[in-house]
């Protein structure tokens, strides 16, 4: 299927300079077993918690790659007695001393409950897990499109990139437009227009398109966005990675539970997603 | 049956399951690890570490299966329900693709076969019949996902003339997977039993719903019900297992919401020989091997198992 894409045989501009061991997967290998790590520092900006733990001995994840989280201690009892699974969590960045930083914003059992956690208090964590992004096409310059908690996994590609790639992020509102700071040089969009240009983020995108197509977009955000992503980047023939989210119970592809209809039937997010070719959807729903 | 306790204290390593020699007395229940899958995002290390003493397959049937639409999951509270719906490469996909990787794998493999109607199910079973890298078959009878096994194996008269038809075609062990989803889980036991069925494994997952939360009237899952499984059965399978073995002698494969060594130990306990780690295997991947040591530690402290039967020696006498 297409989330296998065109990351063999095409020039890695990163390989010359990287520092990292070849390696012979397609992703940077979980260690086997979920790590018990604790929480050195908690953050609020805006609407959003940013939590770090303290990964000094885990592997540096691909940028894309992400991790099941759960509290180490009262995982459960919340409304309805949840949460009972872990969570999965892009890695929004990872910081020389391998603190791994993750973005959440609490809207359910499982997010509040890790929203509670202070510096001190310990989670397990599985990861990193699944296929990140792959490198832009040779002459095409990135675009980073993040909506809402979407952001995260664009922080840590930001980081990557060599080339300081287009940011466009979009909010609903002035409060969640503070997540926008754990990026570098964003263009914001509000839907209230407290922050920014007023209305959509692709909006920002459709101009951008317009100017210059020589792009290539990485995506994260509501399904909606995504799909009108794919939709401005078909249009373009412009092409598009774009960083799924779908519920799971595991992360490693036990379940079978994560998966998305793609143009070749299911695929299950957690091993060959999260991050898949737009051209290898339909529809995002 | 006699309840008397075993005089000899139990092992809970080491032990033979049907003639197969086990390092330890946790597998998997049935499509809840993709060795294949996990060994991509682990690597080698999975092999080094493998959490099962036997590798129990997702369910094989003779055509390809997509598996259901999503959303697959709901969280429960002590628990989820799954509506997966078996996907799967098919019978000529598995024995090309899947079982050479799984061949690899340093423990027996389990292969479980479903088919829509017993010759069905007797095509599959041939096929891995003549395969060395299957040291047993187990029959999903059972999934809730699916009308016809839900029928297979909810009356003794249908397992009975399931197994009639299956039994001749192999001499691997074949191991019954029964349904909780039906008036008497111990009659279908003993009607396999009966018709030469080598052990039980149970209990699948219970038939159970989730409501949509912002649609009406409307499910929750794609496939309309799901199947129930975590803590949330641990009781029932305890109560069905017991049940099961008064009504049994062949050997059991116990499971349901197991988590930490004392749930495997109270399943050995109610009458099982070996134990399954399902549900507990998606928030934690070493949750076998963890369960196993947590077991080895349990009973060296307590002195011993005491086992509601003494299934030691049939196992050795039924062993193929």
């Amino acid at each position: 299927m297409t989330g296998t894409t065109h990351a063999a045989g095409r020039l890695d501009p990163r390989r010359a300079v990287s520092t990292r061991p070849a390696r012979p997967a397609d992703r940077t290998l979980a260690p086997f077993g979920r790590r018990r790590l604790p929480v050195v520092r908690r953050v609020e900006r805006g609407a959003y918690v940013v939590l770090s733990l303290a990964d000094p001995d885990g592997p540096e994840p691909d940028p894309g790659q992400f991790a099941m989280l759960a509290a180490a201690e009262r995982w459960g009892g919340g409304a309805d007695e949840r949460p009972f699974l872990p969570r999965a969590f892009s890695i929004a960045r990872r910081h020389a001393d391998g603190t791994l930083d993750f973005v959440l914003e609490a809207v359910g059992p499982g997010t509040e409950r890790l929203a509670e956690l202070d510096a001190g208090d310990e989670m397990w964590l599985l990861g990193p897990l699944g296929r990140g992004f792959r490198w832009p096409r040779a002459g095409r310059r990135a675009v980073l499109v993040g909506g809402g908690i979407g952001i995260a996994p664009l922080a840590i590609w930001q980081d990557e990139l060599e080339a300081g790639p287009l940011v466009l992020l979009g909010f609903r509102d002035a409060e969640h437009a503070a997540g926008a700071g754990l990026l570098r040089g964003a263009r914001v969009a509000t839907d209230d227009g407290s922050v920014g240009h007023r209305g959509l983020v692709t909006e920002l995108l459709s101009a951008e398109l317009g100017c210059d197509p020589r792009v290539e977009v990485y995506a994260c955000g509501p399904p909606a966005m995504l799909e009108a992503v794919r939709v401005l980047c078909a249009e373009h023939e412009v092409p598009a990675q774009l960083a799924l989210e779908s519920a799971m119970a595991c992360g490693y592809g036990a379940c079978f539970g994560c998966v998305v209809p793609t143009r070749d039937g299911y695929l299950r997010l957690c091993v060959d997603g999260p991050v898949v070719d737009a051209a290898a959807l339909e529809e995002v729903t | 049956m006699s309840l008397a306790r075993r005089s000899s204290r139990a092992r809970t390593s080491g032990r033979r399951f049907l003639g197969i020699e086990l390092a330890h007395p946790i597998v998997n229940g049935s499509g809840t690890f993709d060795a294949i899958a996990a060994r991509r995002v682990f690597g080698d290390a999975l092999l080094q570490d493998f959490p099962f003493a036997a590798l129990v397959s997702k369910t094989v049937t003779i055509a390809p299966r997509h598996g259901n639409p999503p959303p697959r999951l709901w969280e429960l509270g002590a628990g989820m329900i799954n509506s997966i719906g078996l996907p799967n490469k098919g019978l000529e996909g598995y024995l090309a693709e899947d079982l050479p990787r799984l061949a690899e794998l340093p423990v027996p493999l389990f292969v479980n076969v479903m088919g829509s109607a017993p010759e069905e199910v007797a095509t599959l079973v041939a096929a891995f019949s003549e395969r060395d890298e299957v040291a047993a078959l187990e029959l999903n009878v059972s999934c809730p996902n699916v009308r016809t096994g839900l029928l297979m194996g909810a009356d003794p008269a249908e397992i009975a003339a399931l197994l009639d038809i299956v039994r001749p075609r192999t001499t691997k062990p074949l191991i019954v997977k029964l349904t909780p989803n039906c008036a008497s889980p111990a009659a279908v036991a003993a009607a396999a039993e009966q018709h030469g069925a080598d052990a039980v494994s149970l209990v699948n997952t219970l038939r159970g719903m989730a409501m949509h939360p912002r649609r009406p009237g409307a499910p929750w899952l794609g496939g309309g019900t799901g199947g129930v499984s975590g803590p949330a059965v641990r009781a029932v399978a305890l109560a069905q297992v017991r049940e099961v073995r008064e009504r049994v002698q062949m050997p059991i494969v116990g499971m349901g919401g197991v988590q930490c060594g004392r749930h495997a130990r109270d399943l050995l306990e109610a009458g099982a020989d070996i134990v399954g780690v399902g549900t507990e295997s998606f928030r934690d991947p070493r949750a076998g091997s963890r369960i196993a040591e947590e077991l080895e530690r349990i009973v060296a402290n307590s002195g011993g198992l005491e086992p509601a039967t003494g299934s030691a020696q049939r196992r050795v006498a039924q062993s193929r």
